[in-house]
């Protein structure tokens, strides 16, 4: 467990540990969280995230019921066939088994459900208590697999070995060690490619897909937003790959290329310009690697096509949003590549998170929102709640963009406040995406009821004190 | 009467139970200036924040000890330390609240130890802030053991003999089945007779969706330490639900104040039973206002009992919820034909159906789809299963977070029980079947005996007797 936490830390492609000394880059993400100031996720929560988008494959969860029955069917992940993915499965140990070792429960639990749903496979999911009592859910999956015929898949990230993102990494590594190369694909083409590191949250993948099929490109796997067993397993046929901009799973890219020489390059459906160039760039690999030369003029010409379509309709909400005052509390590149998207519908950008963002978004963020090296006030390091709440209840935004957790923070300073992290309902991708977000801005900021809301009490005005 | 029997399979699937650590700190929500804590790893705590701000829409004050791999074989002092230092200096609440996980209780961590040495330790830099601590492992019992266990620590923790009783003074003790609406409908009907409830814990004021003049880190509203130290001085407690019999009866031990557990308060008599009670107990009659509501509730009986009655219920709660819903429903004439529970209880064996099983919504899918259910009354993971059986799903108990205003559901009283009623008879309604032409075909012997042939019942009868 200890060795394969160190591989996922020296990971070469992930330029946040590039940047650390050899001495921090040993602690990788374990850094000791803060108890009693300490929010997010488990080691367990982010592997079950990266992985549980795989749709038709039974996700078993290996630990008391606290784990899976929390937080079953939580995210908006979609699925376009099977909805396996959503059925809760847990083996709830009890005392006993914490006492006598929950093994055998384990197996059976897996029996159970090959012989009730017969899924392609079974993901196994290990979890802080059955770790500590020294379950052994490698030799459990290794023996159901040979009994069943079935490949079962331990998936080794306890909670209490890290962070949420460690857990995405390690989810990663299971797939890379049990899954990927073990099929082969009925037919190959020079347009195979992988998409890595998209979940498909509210459908996003199909803001994209129509994209990618009126080029003839052929998305082999998307690992994992609505991904299939077998797709995953013979993604390592894909001529070149795509690693979504948040790094979750950035070792399933550079190992690919290691192993299967598959080419890879980073970048983002968020944003109108990081749109096209992704296009550009899965064109540019692909020809690279023998597609026919037409790809990428066939390629500039759709991208000059979307971008004026989605521009214009941007276009359309300036007048509504001309001034108006954003607040973007979000990571990585999302702090910067939705802004350009913002300031074409005339909204200003008052203030951007960087607290999860790279030296390289730092400056991008500098560049699109034209701040010298002082104006440091926009790029905000970490903001403290009670800090967002009063700079929200003092108007000095008139909108937060935010994730869930600071949802509250916003309403309840009765200001607008729209979802751009996993929990939304909307989906922000591609030209449609974007469009789409400056369309649910201006349905947030010009809805009645905050005039409403604000309004005072009866009790609160002159009139009506009792003086009268 | 029910025989109870518990689910046979290794595999949890679909889970209706949730975990008692999270049932404990939900109890700590209710006491106000209070910073709950899991012990645990960081996921044991997102889980369980990410739920309830799911079900009530509203910021959920939860900390973690942030455990790790190398904590839990030390041993959690260190944590649990830091924890509580870090909380006073960030928060500085009137009480921290903490509850034991599945990971630390494996461990073998003696939180009670640790804190006597904490507190002596940092005795200056803690003044002013009480700590409770509760066991509460998550491979043993349920959601609503942790709130009785956290009920009953707080008792243990702050009631004291009173030298003198306050005639006028009541406690109430809510099991975890009652909402926000349900707790202050329960205080009016208290305050209308003359008496002040002092309730512990008071959900009423801390997750009723109001919005709060200024941010605060910790709970708003309910009850505070000062008010649980005078419940010693009550005349009575009114415990609602067999799992707060502990908490009354030790309050009674304690502070020798009477206590009368009522198992429920939905339904006609059971409403009766607590008019009786506090006619008694005040020396007032009956306020108007209930006899009016009576006969309301009785009106809404005669109304609804047309689409209730006969119909087949399929129920999955927590033991003191399915008590509640159970009874009213045949009370109302309803059929309970399969009834599914999460944990142990004295009241599952007079539950008013054939068996009660403690299992999870494969379960009750199952015994729903067998005895031909017409309605699902669970919590908001029971969708996807009333949607595989074509019922309507009455969203009840936690969570509900895909429907809004879960804490103002009103379920009890004779208001309450009024409302709960119609809404399942609209959704019997809204779900009726309209008559077909080929709905009532006649079985094949009925049509051969027409055409002359035999029945083929093998009744002995024969066609050519018939023919003669």
């Amino acid at each position: 467990m200890s060795a394969k936490i160190q591989d996922v830390f020296e990971e070469p492609a992930c330029e946040h540990n590039q940047q650390k000394s050899a001495k921090e880059k040993k602690k990788g993400c374990t850094k000791q969280l803060s108890p009693g100031a300490a929010a997010g996720g488990c080691a367990f929560d982010g592997a079950k995230i990266a992985l549980q988008p795989i749709v038709d494959v039974a996700h078993l969860v290996h630990g008391p019921i606290a784990c899976e029955g929390n937080s079953w069917d939580n995210r908006n992940s979609t699925s376009s066939g099977s909805t396996l993915y959503r059925t809760g499965f847990t083996t709830d140990i009890n005392e006993l088994d914490v006492i006598y070792g929950g093994e055998k429960r384990l197996f059976k639990s897996i029996r159970e459900i090959i012989e009730k749903y017969d899924p392609p496979a079974v993901f196994v999911y290990q979890t802080c208590v059955t770790a500590l009592i020294g379950d052994d859910i490698e030799a459990v999956c290794k023996k159901a697999s040979e009994k069943f015929g079935k490949p079962v898949i331990p998936v080794n990230a306890p909670g209490f070995v890290g962070p949420k993102n460690l857990g995405n990494k390690l989810g990663a590594e299971a797939l890379l060690d049990y899954v990927i190369g073990t099929e082969e694909p009925d037919f190959v083409t020079p347009y195979d490619i992988n998409i890595i590191g998209e979940y498909n949250l509210s459908g996003e993948l199909w803001q994209v897909r129509p994209l990618l099929d009126a080029l003839g490109i052929r998305i082999l796997s998307c690992i994992s937003g609505d991904g299939r067993y077998r797709e995953v397993a013979y993604s390592h046929r894909a001529r070149a790959a795509m690693m979504v901009c948040s790094k979750s799973m950035i070792n399933i890219a550079r190992k690919m290329e290691e192993r299967y020489d598959i080419p890879f390059f980073e970048g983002s459906f968020y944003g109108i310009g990081d749109m096209s160039d992704t296009l550009r760039q899965i064109a540019r690999l692909l020809v690279e690697r023998g597609a026919p030369d037409d790809l990428l003029g066939r390629t500039e010409a759709l991208i000059a096509i979307e971008e004026g379509r989605a521009w214009e309709r941007i276009a359309s909400y300036r007048s509504r949003l001309e001034g108006k005052k954003v607040l973007l509390i979000t990571g990585g590149v999302k702090s910067w590549s939705v802004v350009s998207a913002l300031q074409e519908a005339g909204l200003e950008v008052v203030g951007t998170s960087v607290k999860k963002s790279t030296k390289e978004d730092k400056e991008k963020i500098k560049e699109i929102m034209g701040l010298t090296e002082q104006d440091s006030a926009h790029m905000i390091d970490d903001m403290t709640p009670r800090e967002m709440y009063a700079m929200l209840k003092e108007a000095r935004a008139d909108i937060m963009l935010s994730g869930g957790r600071s949802q509250f923070i916003a309403l309840k300073a009765k200001m607008p406040w729209l979802d751009i992290n996993q929990e939304r309902h909307h989906a922000y991708a591609g030209y449609e995406g974007m469009v789409g977000l400056v369309r649910e801005i201006d349905k947030a900021l010009h809805n009645p009821v905050w005039e409403q809301v604000r309004r005072p009490a009866p009790w609160e005005t002159a009139a009506c004190t009792g003086a009268a | 009467m029910a025989t109870v029997g518990e689910s046979r399979k290794a595999c949890a699937v679909n889970p209706l139970k949730m975990s008692q650590p999270l049932g404990a700190c939900y109890a700590f929500m209710g006491i106000g200036n209070c910073m709950p804590m899991m012990h645990g790893s960081q996921g044991c705590t997102s889980f369980g924040l990410v739920l309830l701000v799911r079900h009530f829409k509203e910021a959920i004050p939860l900390q973690t000890t942030a455990m790790n791999e190398v904590s839990t074989i030390l041993g959690g002092m260190e944590n649990i330390e830091q924890a509580v230092l870090n909380i006073k200096k960030r928060a500085n609440p009137a009480l921290i609240a903490i509850a034991s996980t599945g990971l630390t209780e494996t461990k073998g961590d003696d939180v009670d130890g640790f804190l006597r040495l904490i507190e002596r330790k940092h005795a200056e830099a803690l003044a002013g802030t009480r700590i409770v601590y509760v066991s509460t492992p998550d491979y043993v019992g349920a959601f609503e053991d942790g709130w009785g266990k956290a009920v009953l620590a707080l008792v243990e923790a702050f009631v004291a003999p009173a030298p003198t009783r306050n005639p006028r003074q009541v406690n109430l003790l809510p099991g975890c089945h009652l909402t926000p609406a349900d707790i202050d409908e329960l205080r009016e009907i208290i305050e209308a007779f003359g008496l002040e409830a002092i309730v512990a814990p008071d959900l009423s004021g801390s997750l009723d969706g109001h919005i709060p003049e200024n941010f605060t880190p910790t709970t708003l509203g309910g009850s505070t330490l000062e008010q649980l130290g005078r419940m010693g001085a009550s005349i009575a407690s009114i415990a609602i639900g067999a799992r707060m019999t502990a908490a009354a009866t030790a309050l009674e031990d304690r502070a020798g104040v009477p206590c009368r557990v009522f198992d429920r308060l939905t339904g006609l008599g059971a409403v009766d039973a607590l008019m009786r009670y506090l006619t008694e107990l005040s020396g007032n009659a009956v306020p108007a206002k209930y006899r009016r509501q009576r006969g309301q509730l009785q009106d809404a009986m005669l109304d609804a009992h047309f689409w209730i009655g006969g119909r087949r219920f399929a129920i999955g709660a927590e033991p003191d919820l399915l008590h509640t819903l159970a009874h009213t429903a045949h009370e109302m004439g309803a059929e309970v034909c399969a009834a599914v529970t999460t944990t142990q209880s004295p009241v599952l064996a007079g539950l008013p159906c054939e068996d009660v099983l403690i299992g999870d919504l494969e379960d009750l899918e199952t015994r729903a789809r067998a005895t031909r259910a017409e309605i699902l009354v669970t919590h908001s993971h029971g969708r996807q299963a009333a949607a595989r059986l074509g019922i309507p799903l009455l969203r009840t108990g936690l969570p509900m977070f895909d429907r809004l205003g879960a804490s103002h559901v009103l379920t009890l009283g004779y208001r309450g029980t009024r409302e709960l009623i119609t809404q399942w008879a609209n959704a019997l309604l809204e779900a009726e079947h309209s008559a077909a032409p080929q709905d009532w075909p006649l079985p094949p012997e009925s049509a051969a005996a027409a055409q002359g042939g035999a029945c083929g019942t093998g009744c002995g009868c024969d066609s050519a007797l018939l023919t003669e």
